[in-house]
């Protein structure tokens, strides 16, 4: 029993995995960049999964309240979100001066224009 | 389920709305885990900046995604081993939600007890960030700071190089 | 063209409820949920909206690309030198109980107003510049 409880995780790994293969898989640059965005997203629900209690409030002090869910995750993925979002306007600013420079945006394509110099 | 569409979806303007819808929804998963600070940024970072972000390089560059090539055997052998010594892992993993986890006990409760006295401020997310984390918020600062200078320096240059190529 | 008065009709209406909601995520962090970030990127957003309705050339004389610079910079300058006030004053840096010393806790509720200050002034202006930047980059076809 109790491993069936864990399969909020099996989920999160579900979509980890999802924006893995999309990383590895697909040659479209941008479509690489969605599934890294797709990958920090999984890992950000992890995370706050993992600060989760159970019948906790959001750690806000307030009267009357005894329980709280655990701040210190939600500030890691705080900052985490923001050197996520960061990163992806750096990386789409690439693919940009990438399709200027070899006039697309694939991947094996970009090999062969390298390859022929 | 988004996520599976993305993967296999070739318009790539399609592709960022999902990708808007998916973030959307992980924002709405934030809230019911009892993390509204969270899922305030993730909703308008996700849904909002880096939809509109990649928005503009698709008016940039093309609309379609090419045919892959490859056959997908490897990536999808990879996917599934890592994903296999993952789920491995979640068995020894704590039990969902309970409040004597052991992220919960070392430093947390003592954020929690002491940040009324020492700061006065009740929302505790905001006074770990800026005062007894502050340090690292302002690497972050820092790195949203260089993250804009890059993209400056990668296409800011544009007018210079229009000038240049029209003397040639 | 009757589809786009409606769109510029109802952004002039919401814009500024947008960017006073981002006012009021800024100083209300403490409160609630908020802060720096979240208004920092709020605030972004409402001028982006505003590009997409009335146009590039518009947006850059409401917010010309030197001022966004110079307002980044100054973000990060305002966060470090609250730190380096507080080394100044006697602490260590960023310990902002000796803002004011009888009270520390008054100290770092200051201290932390100030340095979420600089956060969403640093995140507003850099991503909005990120935003001009892509979008004034006309698509330069084939490469060079």
């Amino acid at each position: 029993m109790e491993v069936l409880g864990h399969y909020n995780y099996w989920i999160v790994i579900f979509l980890m995995m999802a924006g893995l293969y999309t990383v590895i898989s697909r040659g479209n640059l941008v479509k690489k960049i969605a599934g890294l965005n797709i990958f920090q997203t999984s890992v950000f629900i992890m995370f706050i999964s993992f600060g989760y209690v159970r019948g906790g409030a959001a750690p806000i002090l307030e009267e009357g309240v005894t329980i709280y869910s655990n701040p210190l995750p939600h500030v890691l993925i705080l900052t985490a979100i923001v050197v996520g979002v960061a990163t992806t306007a750096l990386g789409l600013a690439l693919v940009v001066r990438i399709r200027e420079a070899y006039g697309t945006v694939e991947e094996d394509e970009i090999h062969v224009q390298d390859e022929d110099f | 389920m988004t996520a599976v569409t993305i993967i296999r979806l070739r318009d790539l303007f399609a592709v960022v709305m999902l990708f808007g819808l998916y973030s959307l929804l992980s924002a709405a998963l934030f809230v019911t885990l009892a993390a509204p600070d969270v899922a305030f940024t993730e909703a308008v970072v996700g849904a909002g900046i880096s939809t509109v972000l990649m928005l503009a390089t698709l008016a940039l560059t093309s609309r379609h995604e090419d045919e892959p090539a490859h056959r997908p055997w490897l990536p999808l052998a990879v996917v599934l081993v890592t994903g296999g010594f993952l789920v491995y892992g979640t068995f020894d993993v704590p039990p969902f939600g309970e409040a004597d986890n052991p992220v919960h006990t070392h430093v947390a409760p003592r954020y929690l007890e002491q940040s009324g006295e020492e700061i006065g401020i009740p929302n505790v997310v905001t006074s770990v960030l800026a005062s007894y984390r502050g340090y690292d918020t302002l690497g972050e600062t820092a790195v949203i700071f260089t993250a804009g200078m890059g993209v400056l320096v990668l296409l800011g240059g544009a007018r210079v190089r229009r000038q240049r190529r029209k003397e040639d | 063209m009757q589809h786009h008065q409606i769109l510029r009709v109802v952004t002039k209406f919401n814009l500024p409820l947008i960017m006073l909601f981002g006012l009021y995520v800024q100083f209300h962090g403490d409160y609630g949920p908020g802060g720096g970030f979240q208004a920092g990127v709020i605030v972004a957003a409402a001028l982006i909206l505003y590009t997409l309705v009335f146009g590039l050339e518009n947006a850059v004389r409401v917010a010309p690309r030197g001022a966004l610079t110079a307002c980044s910079a100054a973000g990060v300058l305002i966060y470090g030198g609250t730190g380096v006030v507080n080394m100044l004053l006697g602490g260590d840096f960023l310990d902002y109980g000796t803002l004011v010393p009888e009270h520390p806790a008054h100290g770092e509720h200051y201290g932390i107003l100030a340095v979420e200050l600089g956060v969403g002034l640093t995140v507003a202006s850099t991503l909005t510049l990120i935003f001009f930047t892509l979008a004034g980059r006309r698509a330069a076809g084939g490469g060079a």
